[in-house]
């Protein structure tokens, strides 16, 4: 028989809900941003690393985090990209442009956005400050963006 | 030590933009036949097999179970990696170290083109911290090659010459989606997609498919004529927080690559190796991964492409194939750089073929920007 056959393409669809727990360090971290607009990282106690955001335990040492710091609001722009082509599965539309910020006071950096979308007036080691969004629900977006000061 | 495990038979699809003229099981059908006739074994000499192919990107959960039937595990063993093709190779040497298997066939499958291809790339992404954020491979891709070409001071015109290279040579690849002589204008004039990724720097989205036999050293020896040896191998995981890595740095295929050198007793991989596949799916990561496989100092790969060592005839040609550039097919790009490995120490690799190829590396990744790292040498 002849493999000249008119091809058949079926179509499918993934859309489902999840609900992920954020635990009792994402949340703490989350509450704070919600509540009282601060940024927390968690200090490991062996090498004394302030990791941001804040996470249960320290990767190199292997042990639990133990004292909440504060960091920020400002930090430093490690780098960063203005996305220009457009996806559904942005929050917001294009150009968009994210940053790692390594906030004063954390040794890790935090990945978010950044207000400034305009390439030329982007640079590495420029400071930048976190803006807080006025609606806040406990999340990573209770941060709107990081802008240059 | 004498090598234990070989490389018998190998095969890849052409990659192409859409395979949606054939079901995923057709393109896993023809290319576990070709691998198998070309180890000469049949589907009863099989021990084991190991797959790689990735639920989202099939479209359906327990995806390899779907392929149980076409990659002729029924009754046998077989076991997934959920990541790249390279990693399902690593596994299938293991079984037969491990002494479970003495003939184990490694599939790996994908197509680019079922889903969304970036919107696939931001499930990689943790929910809590950054999935959120909307970021991808290409996001996440562009926050790397911005902070590697500001740190050793890499120019666009620099990665636009790693896109010009591997579409040329892919000119001699039959299996290869795009493939044609371009120009540095070209490259800079094409959109800007993430500053500083162009479309043009980006691997296209493509389906295909690769298989290999591996065996033990005593049934690779009396089964193939031609055996190719794992001399080496090494795997390396960075962290998945993007915040948490120096994505200029690259220890984790600094240290893969130790491991590998160490096992295949290499010391110097640009005088040694005689050619290198290796997994970038954007320009800028053929220069940073040459410079962290140790092919030349930081920040010197744009130099030693720019000086033609890197290219075929050169003194350690980089993806004579076009690499990635010439063809993505995502998952599958790993276990594609170790047939293409094979068919140059084979010296079976046509007008791609590197003259006298002894010892080849092939190199693959999982995740974002390289967050997962795997080296392999093969030599005859």
């Amino acid at each position: 028989m002849s493999d000249h056959v008119e091809r058949m393409v079926l179509q499918g669809k993934v859309d489902m809900h999840f609900s992920y727990a954020a635990g009792k360090t994402a949340s703490r971290f989350f509450v704070e941003l919600r509540d009282r607009q601060r940024i927390m990282g968690k200090r490991c106690p062996l090498c004394q690393r302030v990791i941001v955001p804040a996470q249960l335990f320290c990767k190199e040492c292997f042990v639990e985090t133990d004292e909440w710091v504060e960091v920020g609001p400002e930090g430093t722009l490690v780098t960063f990209t203005v996305v220009y082509h457009k996806e559904n599965h942005h929050p917001k539309e294009a150009p968009l442009a994210y940053g790692i910020i390594k906030l004063d006071g954390a040794d890790t950096s935090i990945v978010h956005f950044l207000s400034e979308t305009e390439v030329t007036k982007l640079d590495h080691g420029m400071r930048v400050r976190a803006i807080f969004s006025e609606e806040r629900k406990g999340h990573i977006l209770d941060i709107e963006c990081f802008r240059p000061v | 030590m004498n090598p234990q495990v070989a490389v018998i038979g190998a095969s890849q699809t052409k990659f192409e933009s859409d395979k949606g003229y054939e079901a995923i099981i057709e393109t896993v059908f023809n290319v576990v036949l070709e691998a198998m006739a070309d180890a000469g074994v049949k589907r009863d000499d099989l021990d084991s097999i190991v797959t790689s192919s990735v639920d989202l990107w099939d479209g359906r959960t327990a995806s390899n179970q779907m392929l149980t039937d076409v990659v002729g595990a029924i009754m046998k063993p077989e076991s997934r990696v959920a990541g790249d093709g390279l990693g399902a190779a690593f596994q299938g040497i293991m079984t037969i170290l491990a002494g479970v298997s003495e003939i184990t066939l490694v599939v790996s499958q994908c197509r680019g083109s079922m889903g969304a291809y970036y919107e696939i790339s931001n499930w990689v992404f943790d929910p809590i911290y950054q999935q959120t954020l909307g970021l991808d491979y290409l996001s996440a891709g562009a926050l790397q090659a911005n902070h590697y070409m500001k740190q050793f001071g890499i120019s666009q015109k620099d990665c636009a010459r790693v896109v010009i290279k591997n579409l040329r040579d892919a000119q001699n690849n039959p299996y290869a989606q795009v493939a044609r002589e371009a120009t540095v204008d070209e490259v800079m004039d094409s959109p800007m997609l993430a500053y500083p990724i162009k479309e043009m720097d980006v691997a296209p989205i493509s389906d295909g498919a690769c298989a290999v036999v591996l065996a033990s050293r005593e049934k690779a020896k009396a089964l193939s004529k031609k055996p190719i040896w794992i001399l080496g191998a090494g795997s390396c995981l960075d962290s998945h927080y993007l915040g948490d890595r120096d994505l200029a740095g690259g220890d984790a295929l600094i240290r893969a690559s130790k491991k590998a050198y160490g096992m295949a007793g290499i010391s110097d991989p640009l005088e040694e190796l005689d050619v290198a596949e290796v997994s970038a799916a954007f320009s800028y990561q053929e220069l940073l991964w040459t410079e962290l496989l140790g092919f030349c100092g930081r920040g010197e790969g744009a130099k030693i492409l720019q000086k033609g060592m890197t290219s075929l005839g050169g003194t350690l040609p980089v993806n004579p194939s076009g690499g990635m550039i010439a063809g993505n097919p995502v998952t599958v790009a790993g276990l594609t750089r170790l047939v293409e490995a094979v068919l140059q120490v084979r010296g079976e690799a046509g007008a791609r073929q590197v003259r006298g190829a002894r010892k080849a590396l092939a190199h693959g990744t999982t995740g974002c920007c390289g967050q997962g790292q795997y080296v392999m040498i093969v030599g005859n």
